[in-house]
């Protein structure tokens, strides 16, 4: 408010608004014009790296690997797909389905209830709310040594909990997630009316019932919109993976970091697993697009 | 608790029922057992492993030697006088001003083009969202075969638009591999800033805009004095928020450079990787870690009390 109302009070005002009126309209043919170039330009650079991508998993190593660079593969072929998959692309995309789906699952139960606790109870108040968002702030890398030790000792006692197991990411991404599952799942809840739950609670019902029965059915979009970007970061996270898996559990952004090394080498097969990876998660952001804006500020920011 | 007379025995909070605690401490309780699998996860996973790491950066920890002796403050010693550490400290932090600056004023213009209502918007919204979407490592690898120097599309474009050949080999040099580094940045986060700059921008109470043009103001002043003003806040959150992420860079490095050459384009995040899994020093790796977080939190307090909590607009 503040700096307009000031300057308001300041400036004389007879008739200046005709002046601008008609002074905008002969600039509105050029700002078209320029407001068309600048977004083709931008959708061009948008789009480009991922159409290069997708052609490059078509392209035999006769074209990808000529300079200059064909643009447009000259003779497609789905020859990458195959073979990649058949190696280790199969057990990468199985990893990558049970590890993500598991911390989803995982991080939605968990962090539901804590984020129904803090809306609805005030829980532990703004302090707790805040000191929970920070956990998701530090560099994961700094994680990484101690939950080496950690999973190197729990493997000692059951190889199915230690490294390279789905077990040790899904837990690792599980509490990973908590902190975004938290403050989103808190602003939707938050926008659930409690006049509704507490008569219900009024009536005998117990804060469980109440919070299954009234309060999660009506945060529904709201669910499956953390979930999802839950889901989405699970998939696309590769230091922990690239850590703490070695053949077993490999996730498939490590499968695809398997193939950099030397110059062009495997870009066919790279590409192709690339592809595969990318394509679901441009399915399921389509679910989230009227959630993106809060959804990539934790909620800080209301789209 | 069945009846309407119970709403009236109820609603004073501090009322408790024959028998049992009160109203507000079973709340509490309540409460607190909701949250508790969220806080031991965190406690467990994420708390505890800090803690042990805290007390790791105290030990010498190698491969070599089957003890962990206590050396005091050793590490941190180490840590001072270590190049590496700046170096990989100034990288990242030429990356992160580099990429959060461009893509903050690139977001800004692209929230401003797309503010008001024009054809085609709903078509190009979700184009623009997209390299968002893309999973860091896939950014990596594809941007890796662009800006390669024979087989890459980059130095193609530049020789077509500059009418002579152009050979440049980005990622064997610090500066052009960081300039890329960042470049490839800005093409995955722009839409990121565009986006929150952009549902920022339309929360602007538009009678405020009405106001302005009242008393003339043009389109400069509009910017500076209403717009600016309005999204203040909310700028301050996402610079912070990207600027921690890009912080935490590893993805790209690994993909492009593996800190080469030689360790000229390491990153914080890279280095410590380094330490920890090639050398396995997790002692030195720890005391690593503690110093950036340290270094960290205290940048991010300094940046939250001056501009985030200076502008409640």
């Amino acid at each position: 408010m503040s700096a307009v109302t000031s300057h308001a009070g300041t400036l004389p005002r007879p008739q200046l608004h005709i002046r601008t009126a008609s002074r905008r309209d002969p600039w509105r043919g050029v700002r078209t014009v320029l407001r068309y170039t600048v977004l083709l330009i931008v959708l061009v650079f948008c789009l480009f790296p991922i159409l290069w991508v997708v052609a490059t998993s078509v392209k035999l190593p006769s074209e990808y690997l000529r300079n200059p660079p064909v643009w447009i593969p000259e003779h497609p072929t789905l020859v990458h797909f195959g073979n990649v998959m058949a190696q280790k692309g199969n057990l990468a995309l199985k990893n990558s389905v049970i590890i993500s789906t598991g911390a989803t699952i995982f991080s939605m139960l968990v962090g539901s209830l804590a984020a129904y606790s803090l809306a609805r109870l005030d829980t532990g108040g703004r302090h707790f709310a805040f000191w929970l968002l920070s956990q998701r702030l530090m560099p994961p890398v700094v994680l990484v040594v101690p939950f080496f030790l950690l999973l190197r000792d729990l493997g000692r006692i059951n190889p199915a909990l230690g490294l390279d197991s789905h077990a040790a990411l899904i837990a690792l991404y599980t509490v990973f997630n908590l902190p975004f599952v938290i403050w989103m799942m808190r602003s939707y809840f938050a926008a659930v009316p409690a006049e509704i739950e507490e008569s219900a609670l009024v009536d005998g019902a117990t804060r469980l019932k109440a919070f299954r029965g009234i309060t999660l059915p009506l945060a529904v979009p709201g669910l499956i919109a953390t979930g999802t970007f839950a889901f989405i970061f699970s998939w696309m996270e590769f230091l922990f993976a690239v850590v703490f898996t070695r053949t077993k559990a490999v996730t498939l952004p490590v499968a695809i970091a398997g193939f950099s090394g030397s110059q062009g080498s495997n870009w066919g097969q790279a590409s192709a697993l690339a592809v595969v990876a990318m394509l679901p998660v441009f399915g399921l952001a389509m679910l989230v697009q009227r959630h993106f804006v809060r959804g990539l500020t934790l909620g800080a920011v209301r789209g | 608790m069945d009846s309407a007379v119970d709403i009236v025995e109820i609603a004073p909070r501090t009322e408790s029922a024959p028998g049992g605690p009160s109203f507000a401490t079973r709340r509490r309780i309540e409460g607190w057992l909701l949250v508790l699998p969220a806080l031991l996860l965190i406690l467990g996973l994420s708390i505890f492993p800090l803690i042990q790491s805290f007390a790791l950066s105290f030990q010498r920890w190698d491969l070599q030697s089957q003890e962990h002796p206590f050396v005091g403050l050793q590490n941190y010693r180490d840590v001072v006088f270590d190049a590496r550490v700046w170096g990989a400290l100034q990288n990242t932090g030429i990356i992160v001003v580099g990429a959060v600056v461009m893509e903050f004023l690139l977001g800004l213009g692209l929230a401003l083009l797309f503010a008001g209502d024009f054809t085609g918007k709903r078509f190009a919204m979700p184009i623009l969202m997209l390299p968002v979407m893309v999973v860091p490592i896939v950014v990596g690898l594809t941007w890796r075969m662009l800006w390669d120097n024979q087989y890459g599309a980059i130095n193609q474009t530049l020789s077509w638009v500059l009418g002579r050949d152009v050979n440049i080999i980005w990622l064997a040099h610090r500066d052009s591999a960081l300039f890329a580094m960042i470049v490839t940045d800005i093409w995955q986060w722009t839409p990121f800033m565009f986006l929150v700059l952009l549902a920022a921008l339309s929360s602007v109470n538009p009678e405020l805009y009405e106001a302005a043009a009242l008393d003339g103001a043009g389109w400069w002043q509009n910017l500076r004095d209403v717009s600016l003003p309005g999204i203040a806040k909310v700028v301050a959150v996402a610079i912070l928020f990207r600027a921690l992420d890009a912080f935490k860079i590893f993805d790209l490095v690994y993909m492009f450079t593996q800190g080469g050459p030689g360790t000229a384009t390491e990153s914080i995040s890279w280095y410590i990787y380094q330490l920890g899994f090639k050398f396995f020093r997790l002692g030195y790796a720890s005391a690593v870690s503690f110093t950036v977080v340290i270094l960290m939190t205290i940048l991010a307090t300094l940046y939250v009390a001056r501009f985030v909590r200076g502008t409640e607009a």
